[in-house]
């Protein structure tokens, strides 16, 4: 992977940002003192007389000086690059875009050099008139931007060249404009919130209708963090389905990238390859998992539970990486060399059972731990009820308390194919990559997430549609797992509420 | 009932022996009883299985093939000009020290009288690291006044030793092997037999970069832990304040009206979506809306503080919501303000339910590997990132893609390593986990 295109740009950021926020939160403080000060100073010495405790008056200069500016530094840094980058793509003519390549490519290289003239300013102590006049000698200016370390394919072209000038002034000028803007946002509301202060100013309530403000603003993130999900997936898979039909990609029966176009790229492969992996393992999660919460509520005695049952949730505990490499190392080769070869069913080590299994280890305690909670749920009384009729304790589990419990234990099955469906890692290592309709579980499949993997790592050009199609895979992956999680949880609460 | 029906004889006998009948429903007892330790076994059974793999494959990783033996740091090759000047000792590269390891390891062999037939000269090159030379050139551009002297050191041997030496390599893939012949091994045998080779203490692991493809050996976690280490900053730094106050609002502030119910479906909601989605949002939204570079331990870090605000929130709202009300309302009952009870009294009474959570959410953060393939940290980053906070915006790599990365290398040395790495990331888990534990019974109160 080549080295990332605006890294040296986020090197200069960061330190004069850094340098931002510490001014600003010094400011913060120097407000606080300020605030504490002046309010002892209104009430004349005696703080009796003030509506609210001298820390509340700090505390809300503090507040109107730190918030503002930050919300300003944040919101800047967000759409400065989307400002810029849409002045900048406006100079290149569609001519200068040479053929066969895009603007989005064009546009890089704008950025590259940019990035390279930064450099060799910063080593030689350049004035701005001196980069200027490196565009009379672009043949020269390529070997020089290859010493600052960025390599290029070919000479810089003149658009190129100025593009790239104008995208450093306006990144560098909007680092000045940042850094102006945000102290003077600070320092007016220390001014302002500072000038408010009065015996009788209501300090606290204020500064409390600012935190509670503050807590608003932190439980929208969970909002904003969904809406962001969606509207990357929806915006990105448009683009998609502009460049590929969905026609093909929903009812096409292979899938087969090209990077040089023509690729077909139908998600029933994928499809298949998910559900098959998720059933194997939840054929295995399940029994297991089931029979071990009955287990562990109905019969063991509380010593074998208070061990075995944090045992199992160890499994939870452990990353997925980890069972991915359990695949790779253990399970795989043990597959092949044991089931699949002598029963002439593959050669590969990583299979559907693979992943299947190892995912249905992952997923036992899931599926264990939601059981138990549910088992637990059903009230004595039907056992009770249940014993007294003469029926032994595996005919009542089976007979009453299975059947009373079955709704919640549908959830949590639900739940786990959510989970086993999403899961990346476990399938990454233990699947493979071939995409196939095929039966035989012993042959590598592939998966939606796995491919999600595959097409955006790498060298990613995010004009093709065999990139684009990881973002409408993972808005499939993301209907899919969100619809069964919608249709879990109203059958557990609908369960719960019956013996509430 | 029925059955009452299908016999309407109650058989005769004795109470005391079982009829037919009841040994079946008693066998059928036993059976379904075996059923459930059957299944507990499978579960147990699976997580010994899963540990003593990854242990026995990678527990090797922290002991290391060495070569000891005196190496003569000759000024002539090391300092032509003799004046010691840094700008020319950095003229002498990699390919001069390694002729001089290879020098020493040669006159080792002949001091010893060792005699492997048709030993080549390449052979004996080839029982070095290539990474070796490169850390002697950085010892002695360290401390020039070395040069001249002759130092004992110890110094990385070639993977395929090393994999020889821990059973990987035999005399039989020797033969097959491109890269390390059968002499070697025999030369490796005389060497290990008087104590010039041997395997000690792998510091490099924990502390060195990662390394190319064809220097296993020379492989390390330091990069990765680092970029680990950064990313839980960010983590911590943001999710614990923005999933606390969150949790007050929707705990303690919040009317019961659509808004919340809408925010508690979300959140609900966004702890099921897969991690992979994640990742999706931080390359569409962190690196190319708003420009942040990729590979960086910022973007990850936000990534997962948008992973873990679910699991955090979850968890303190449980925590707030088992302090009592009385203690709210004795609050309130001498005039506290809303805000007072929750600062004064509400929070710090929930804070060790809090923290744990705080923990648990990290820990799941820090074994997090999807996301971070899409923000382009599989990237090869062999350079360590400079302290924070301008450290969060350079390549970095993290401990559990470090792994995925060893495990895609064609060289069986990286299994070893990946297991290793997994090891370190286990026991960084445990340690956080155990403290969590500890945490909630030292302090954790029920009322």
């Amino acid at each position: 992977m080549p080295l990332p295109a605006t890294l040296f740009c986020g090197l200069d950021i960061s330190m004069s940002i850094g340098l931002l926020l510490a001014i600003i939160l010094g400011l913060a403080a120097v407000g606080y003192v300020i605030g504490i000060r002046r309010a002892k100073d209104r009430a004349g010495g005696d703080t009796r007389r003030l509506h609210s405790l001298a820390g509340y008056h700090g505390q809300s200069v503090l507040l109107f000086t730190a918030v503002p500016a930050l919300l300003v530094v944040g919101a800047w840094l967000l759409l400065q690059p989307v400002v810029i980058e849409a002045r900048v793509s406006g100079m290149i003519a569609e001519s200068d875009v040479p053929q066969g390549s895009s603007l989005d490519l064009v546009m890089s290289d704008v950025r590259r050099v940019a990035d390279g003239l930064n450099a060799i300013a910063a080593n030689e102590q350049l004035t701005e008139d001196e980069i200027a006049a490196m565009g009379a000698d672009l043949g020269g200016l390529r070997s020089r931007l290859g010493n600052a370390g960025v390599a290029l394919a070919s000479d810089v072209q003149p658009s190129v060249f100025e593009a790239s000038r104008t995208y450093r002034q306006m990144n560098n000028t909007g680092l000045t404009a940042l850094s102006i803007s945000a102290i003077l946002v600070a320092l007016a509301g220390l001014v302002f919130s500072a000038s408010r202060i009065q015996a009788e100013f209501r300090a606290r309530n204020v500064s409390e209708s600012f935190v509670k403000l503050l807590f608003i603003g932190s439980s929208f993130v969970a909002v904003l963090t969904t809406f962001g999900i969606i509207a990357s997936l929806v915006v990105e898979s448009v683009h998609f389905f502009q460049l590929y039909p969905i026609k093909d990609f929903l009812f096409s029966l292979t899938w087969n990238p090209q990077f040089r176009g023509g690729s077909d790229l139908g998600i029933w492969p994928l499809l298949w390859g998910t559900l098959y992996v998720s059933f194997v393992a939840l054929l295995f999660a399940v029994p297991v998992g089931l029979l071990s919460a009955i287990y562990l509520s109905e019969y063991a005695s509380k010593r074998v539970r208070s061990v075995v049952k944090p045992a199992i949730e160890i499994l939870a505990g452990i990353p997925t990486i980890v069972y991915g490499l359990f695949a790779l190392i253990t399970v795989g080769p043990f597959l092949r060399d044991y089931f699949a070869q002598p029963l002439g069913l593959g050669t590969s080590s990583s299979s559907v059972l693979t992943a299947g299994l190892v995912m249905g280890i992952m997923l036992i305690p899931f599926v264990s731990s939601l059981s138990d909670d549910i088992i637990n749920a059903v009230p004595q009384a039907m056992r009770d009820g249940s014993f007294g009729l003469g029926a032994t304790h595996s005919e009542t589990v089976r007979q009453v308390i299975l059947p009373a419990a079955l709704p919640g234990i549908v959830g949590a099955i639900l739940l786990a194919a959510s989970r086993a469906i999403g899961e990346t890692m476990i399938v990454v290592m233990g699947a493979g990559a071939a995409a196939k309709l095929s039966l035989n579980p012993l042959e590598a499949m592939t998966t939606i997430t796995v491919k999600i993997v595959s097409q955006l790592t790498g060298d990613t050009e995010f004009a093709s549609p065999e990139t684009l199609v990881a973002f409408a895979l993972g808005m499939m992956l993301f209907i899919f797992t969100l619809g069964l999680n919608v249709i879990a949880l109203y059958v557990v609460r609908k369960y719960r509420e019956q013996y509430e | 009932m029925t059955d009452a029906v299908a016999h309407p004889t109650p058989h005769s006998g004795s109470l005391l022996r079982q009829d037919e009948r009841t040994r079946r429903r008693n066998n059928a007892e036993r059976r379904f009883r075996l059923y459930g330790q059957v299944a507990i076994g499978i579960a147990i059974m699976a997580l010994v299985i899963l540990l003593t793999s990854v242990l026995g494959n990678g527990l090797s990783a922290f002991r290391q093939t060495f070569i000891s033996m005196p190496v003569t740091l000759d000024a002539a090759v090391l300092d032509k000009k003799g004046n010691r000047d840094p700008a020319d000792l950095k003229k002498v590269t990699t390919i001069g020290y390694s002729k001089l390891l290879v020098n020493s390891l040669t006159q080792v062999i002949e001091e010893e009288g060792i005699v492997v037939e048709g030993l080549a000269s390449s052979d004996i090159k080839d029982m070095i690291s290539d990474e070796a030379a490169a850390q002697v050139r950085d010892r002695v551009l360290g401390n020039p006044d070395l040069i001249g002297q002759t130092v004992d050191l110890k110094v990385l041997a070639n993977g395929r030793i090393d994999g020889y030496l821990k059973g990987r390599v035999s005399m039989e893939s020797a033969e097959r092997d491109s890269n390390v012949s059968v002499n070697q091994l025999r030369l490796t045998e005389s060497l290990v037999e008087r104590g010039i080779i041997g395997k000690s203490f792998n510091w490099g692991f924990l502390t060195a970069a990662d390394a190319s493809e064809l220097r296993p050996e020379a492989a390390g976690l330091g990069v990765a832990i680092l970029g680990s280490a950064y990313m839980m900053i960010v983590v911590l730094v943001l999710s614990l304040p923005i999933g606390v106050a969150a949790s007050i609002y929707l705990e303690e502030f919040a009317p019961k009206n659509r808004w919340t119910d809408l925010i508690e479906v979300n959140i609900s909601n966004l702890a099921a979506v897969p991690s992979i989605v994640f990742g999706i949002l931080g390359l569409a939204i962190f690196i190319n809306f708003a420009g942040l570079p990729q590979s960086a331990p910022i973007v990850g870090g936000l990534v997962l503080t948008l992973m873990t605000l679910p699991t955090i929130i979850i968890t303190t709202r449980a925590a707030i919501k088992a302090v009592p009300p009385s203690i709210r309302d004795a609050a309130l009952g001498i005039g506290a303000s809303k805000m007072q009870t929750v600062f004064h009294h509400v929070l710090p009474l929930a804070m060790p339910g809090i923290l744990t959570g705080a923990i648990i959410g990290l820990a799941q953060a820090l074994g997090e590997t999807a996301p971070l393939l899409l923000i382009g940290m599989v990237a090869f980053v062999r350079d360590f990132p400079a302290a924070p906070p301008e450290g969060l915006f350079d390549p970095a790599a993290a401990l559990p893609v470090q792994v995925y990365n060893w495990t895609q290398r064609a060289d069986p040395a990286f299994v070893e390593r990946a297991s290793g790495a997994i090891i370190v990331l286990l026991v960084f888990l445990l340690v956080m986990n155990t403290a969590a534990i500890l945490l909630r019974r030292r302090f954790e109160r029920r009322w």
